[in-house]
């Protein structure tokens, strides 16, 4: 695979900021409450990473290195502040199920570690591909939490009646508990895939070494 | 209401009711991250503490007489967090240079307070709320306070657990999420406190 390629699925396999590396657990928490949330939310961060990685890398070599955290902040800050004017026009009401969170992603760990770790080492075509496969498997990951709150607690997807007027929800899922145990459930279930494909290919070493012997 | 009735159900209801991490879901990070030691959780919890008051006092001051009367409103996020970001490197300064005892305990939560969405949160509440200084420095404190509560009663529960056999993929993130969650339901229960 050619290295954008490898760059791009990073962020949505090996290192998902959700599930491998749990970074940003407040929004993922917070709005999953419904599908249409985590879309809205997903998407606002994508565009944050993508704007504030390609921006950062463009300036790595102006950055002094002692005052590059206070600078990304500011970065970061200056998109989030769009992205919040932008929604506050466009979508009013997903503006406001969102609330708060729009000006905390900000705050969001995921947006600086990505800052850090890859745009101010990373020229800005690689940047660009690694902000915008970090924030889809964002965007992936808490729509897939949103859904599956949405559709216990709800029995809706996207808004759709998926069980039909007989299903009692569970309203649990979607108040603050079921964002805990749902989020919890799903990254033990990720771990349990990863760890068996790891003794996969350990069980296939192993023969290969037995064979090499 | 008097004020002191109102104080008193602010106090209550930011502890019980509307927690920062059960109900609010503000603080996660640091919460699952720095609950492993009860002795840690309580440093972490009152670095955040003394943090969040100084915090709200000066953003509130910030909004009301700066961006305010200037019309920069807009400017509310980045502002904020530029005075979070200084505020925790002077109080870092300042503690080491006056009361080295404090500055040993609290010392390395310090710098991991800035990213505390737990912080800006707070703040941003308090001009969304447009509570007055008494009342926004109280909701800094008292939501600092329900945020050590949670995660001192985490930090007890994960110590217990350390030992205890789980499967492999429920060890780490996973379980203290589901520990979290069950917590939760229980905070759930003092829901209606204070109306």
């Amino acid at each position: 695979m050619s290295k954008a390629g490898k760059v791009f699925t990073n962020g949505l396999f090996n290192e998902n900021p959700t599930f491998r590396l749990v970074l940003g657990t407040c929004p993922t928490l917070a709005v999953t409450t419904q599908a249409m949330n985590g879309i809205g939310m997903g998407l606002a961060a994508t565009f944050v990473l993508l704007g504030s990685n390609i921006v950062i890398s463009l300036l790595r070599k102006f950055i002094p290195d002692k005052v590059r955290i206070p600078a990304f902040i500011v970065i970061i800050c200056m998109f989030v502040t769009s992205v919040q004017m932008l929604m506050h026009a466009f979508v009013p009401e997903l503006y406001k199920s969102l609330g708060i969170f729009i000006p905390l992603i900000v705050v969001n760990c995921i947006i600086l570690a990505r800052a850090e770790a890859f745009a101010s080492k990373n020229s800005v075509l690689y940047s660009a591909i690694d902000g915008l496969g970090m924030g889809i498997g964002f965007t992936v990951a808490i729509t897939a939490i949103g859904a599956i709150r949405e559709l216990i607690g709800n029995g809706t997807i996207f808004g759709a009646s998926v069980f039909g007027s007989g299903f009692e929800p569970m309203l649990i899922a979607a108040l603050a508990p079921g964002g805990f145990i749902v989020f919890g459930l799903m990254l033990a279930l990720v771990n349990a895939v990863s760890n068996r494909d790891k003794k996969d290919v350990e069980a296939e070493c192993a023969l290969d070494e037995k064979e090499a012997a | 209401m008097t004020d002191f009735a109102k104080l008193l159900v602010l106090l209550v209801t930011s502890i019980l009711s509307n927690n920062f991490i059960f109900s609010r879901f503000l603080g996660c990070c640091p919460f699952l991250g720095v609950s492993n030691k009860v002795e840690t959780a309580a440093g972490m919890g009152m670095a955040v503490t003394f943090v969040m008051a100084l915090a709200s006092l000066f953003t509130w001051l910030v909004y009301n007489f700066i961006l305010v009367p200037l019309g920069l409103e807009y400017l509310q996020t980045m502002s904020f967090i530029l005075v979070i970001a200084s505020l925790v490197q002077f109080v870092e300064m300042f503690l080491k240079k006056s009361s080295p005892s404090l500055y040993k305990s609290l010392g390395i939560y310090l710098p991991l307070i800035t990213t505390n969405c737990a912080v800006l949160g707070a703040t941003l509440i308090n001009i969304e709320q447009s509570y007055n200084l008494l009342f926004a420095v109280s909701n800094g404190v008292f939501g600092a306070l329900g945020f050590m509560l949670a995660i001192v009663l985490m930090a007890g529960v994960r110590e217990r657990l350390e030992f205890s056999k789980m499967p492999n993929a429920l060890k780490g993130f996973s379980s203290s999420l589901i520990i979290a969650g069950l917590m939760s339901i229980a905070f759930l229960g003092f829901s209606g406190i204070g109306g």
